[in-house]
């Protein structure tokens, strides 16, 4: 018998995946990203953006008209030189939404049929070693209809992973599963894509899913790649309007850059009567117009009770317009004073809500911390 | 009272034929059916379809004509074989082919059409080629639809009565088979010839139908244990 150490188990060597795709029809597409080996790249956007397209051509179950795909030195798809592998040879390992497990076939061969060519013994005890580490030993004689959904996930995971792919595409791979599997099972994936030295692509239009998990954020709609960053960047400092309104950022507005105070290492921002105070940005010009976002976590509430200091932070005054308890937290709804009809919304602690004694129609004091406010390229369009 | 064993045999003969001939067939019409996105699909199936409400006469009719010296089949086979093809065993398994399609197409089209296509796109991912997703992966899960044909188009050939008498005549031995030789029985008067074969054929299409709702249930209780 031979020994293997956890790590064997999984690796496969692999190199960085990189992806572009150029299409008009059906869908439009036009999708550029990479995702380096040991690194998961959540795709994420709206119903009907194209990410399970992009995943399908990635796996060679479906094609663009131009671009390329390739994984290290492996050329997997390449139009211009005619190079287009077979999914059967392209070493991907899948995991769909539905699983699509081979529903005649038990756990430990649904498995073991994904190793073609391997001795019965040699494919047995992969197929042992996966289902031990997706924690499924003692139930690999079941078939797929006598397991639960967290385990037919399992099983399929293990099954993309049996031939050691070069990269491992996840397709929604909690949407078919209630709320406490799914948080079990991204706990799960957490560990074990430490373990996984080959990129990672998860489709999602769960963009808490996306944010928990991943190292990299590609945005994607109508089929084009809007954004690519890290997760914070993504939710703190989106490229464009469009991008911050579809991760579901809305304190978006609009001001000009009154001047840039480097010596205090600011950009100072008109908005209406205001000037704000902003972390310095050089890229935009004195007199340029830009939209400006600050997340609702940068949004600090005065306390009515006990003024402080940190109230002379950009201060906005405003009446509480709405109030919504959700869980532990008060998302507030604000309407901000000498402004035309704009609102603010960020949410405080239930007990802070209360300490405070916010309620509707009353008028509060918020401060929009500097560091955290962004400023975006200004679009015409919006 | 006589049974008539040979055409009983003769019923038997044919009908296992029919099925092993056209099994493969119609897997592969089956399984193009399931998942072409051929603007003709709906037009192959009608024409697939078509024995199921044609009266028999009419379709052993046109099967007569074609099969006669004057129709192309009918002469081909003549010029090769140098022997008509109407009114002999082979001309008889042909028109079986034919009025059992429906029967054999039918229900592994069904099984086919229900395979959803990730599954096999997982069979691809899995390093499985054309032919090894077909035989390890579509026709495991497609053989209940294809069983249920194959048990079809046995106990229907046993039981059809127009086309053969319209194709095969009444040749003993070559064409006459158990129904026809219980219609001859009635006309001539000898009910209890008649009974006791009607008896017979009831038995074996009854134990026919059985198994197939049996291997039914027991798939729908594997699946929902």
């Amino acid at each position: 018998m031979f020994w293997h150490t956890t790590d064997e188990i999984m690796n496969s060597s692999s190199g960085r995946l990189s992806v572009t795709l150029q299409q008009q029809r059906p869908v439009s597409l036009d999708v550029d990203f990479r995702c380096g080996p040991g690194e998961l790249l959540g795709l994420v956007g709206p119903s009907g953006s194209g990410k399970t397209t992009v995943l399908r051509c990635i796996a060679g179950l479906a094609r663009a008209d131009a671009g390329q795909v390739r994984c290290g030195d492996a050329v997997l798809w390449y139009p211009a030189d005619g190079v287009d592998l077979p999914t059967r040879r392209r070493d991907v390992g899948i995991v769909f939404q539905n699983y699509a497990l081979f529903e005649h076939l038990n756990a430990r061969d649904n498995i073991t049929i994904a190793l073609p060519g391997w001795s019965r013994e040699r494919r047995n005890s992969r197929a042992a070693e996966l289902l031990e580490l997706v924690n499924l030993s003692g139930l690999e004689a079941r078939r797929p209809a006598q397991l639960s959904g967290g385990q037919k996930q399992r099983v399929a995971l293990a099954r993309a992973l049996a031939r050691r792919p070069r990269l491992l595409l996840l397709d929604e791979p909690f949407s078919a599963v209630d709320l406490v599997t799914r948080r079990k099972l991204r706990k799960d994936l957490a560990r074990m894509r430490k373990r996984l030295e080959i990129p990672i692509i998860m489709v999602t239009h769960d963009l808490d899913e996306a944010y928990e998990l991943s190292d990299t954020i590609s945005i994607l709609y109508h089929g084009k790649t809007l954004f690519t960053a890290a997760p914070n960047a993504v939710m703190r400092r989106p490229s464009t309007p469009e991008v911050a309104h579809l991760v579901g950022l809305t304190n978006i507005f609009t001001g000009e850059v009154a001047e840039h105070d480097r010596a205090r290492r600011l950009t100072l921002l008109r908005w209406r009567d205001r000037i704000l105070e902003c972390a310095l940005n050089e890229s935009y010009r004195p007199g340029e117009t830009v939209h400006w976002l600050i997340p609702p976590n940068n949004v600090i509430l005065h306390q009515r009770v006990r003024p402080s200091r940190g109230e002379r932070e950009n201060p906005v005054a405003g009446v509480v317009r709405d109030l919504v308890t959700l869980g532990g937290s008060v998302n507030i709804e604000l309407d901000i004073e000498s402004s035309s009809g704009e609102t603010l919304s960020f949410s405080v602690p239930v007990h802070v809500a209360e300490r405070n004694s916010l309620d509707m129609g009353e008028r509060i004091g918020v401060s929009l911390r500097a560091a955290g406010i962004h400023l975006m390229k200004y679009d015409r369009s919006r | 009272m006589t049974i008539e064993w040979q055409a009983f045999s003769l019923s038997l003969k044919l009908a296992g034929a029919t099925t092993m001939v056209l099994l493969p067939l119609a897997v592969v019409l089956a399984r193009y059916l399931a998942w072409t996105r051929s603007v003709l699909k709906g037009g192959m199936e009608a024409l697939v379809a078509l024995p199921l409400v044609l009266p028999p006469t009419v379709l052993g009719y046109y099967l007569l004509v074609s099969f006669g010296p004057q129709g192309m089949p009918g002469s081909i086979y003549a010029d090769v074989f140098g022997e008509t093809l109407a009114f002999s065993f082979t001309g008889l398994l042909l028109a079986s082919l034919v009025f059992n399609l429906p029967f054999a197409v039918q229900p592994a089209q069904r099984a086919f059409e229900s395979i959803a296509c990730e599954v096999r796109e997982s069979a691809w991912c899995c390093g499985l080629n054309a032919w090894q997703t077909f035989w390890k992966i579509e026709l495991p899960q497609a053989w209940m639809g294809v069983l249920s044909g194959a048990i079809l188009t046995f106990a229907h050939t046993l039981g059809e009565f127009g086309v053969v008498l319209m194709v095969g005549g009444n040749i003993p031995g070559e064409t006459r088979t158990i129904s026809i030789a219980i219609f001859d029985r009635v006309t001539a008067f000898d009910d209890r010839s008649a009974a006791a074969m009607s008896a017979i054929l009831l038995a074996f299409s009854a134990a026919a139908i059985a198994s197939i709702y049996v291997l039914a249930h027991h798939r729908r209780n594997h699946e929902f244990q």
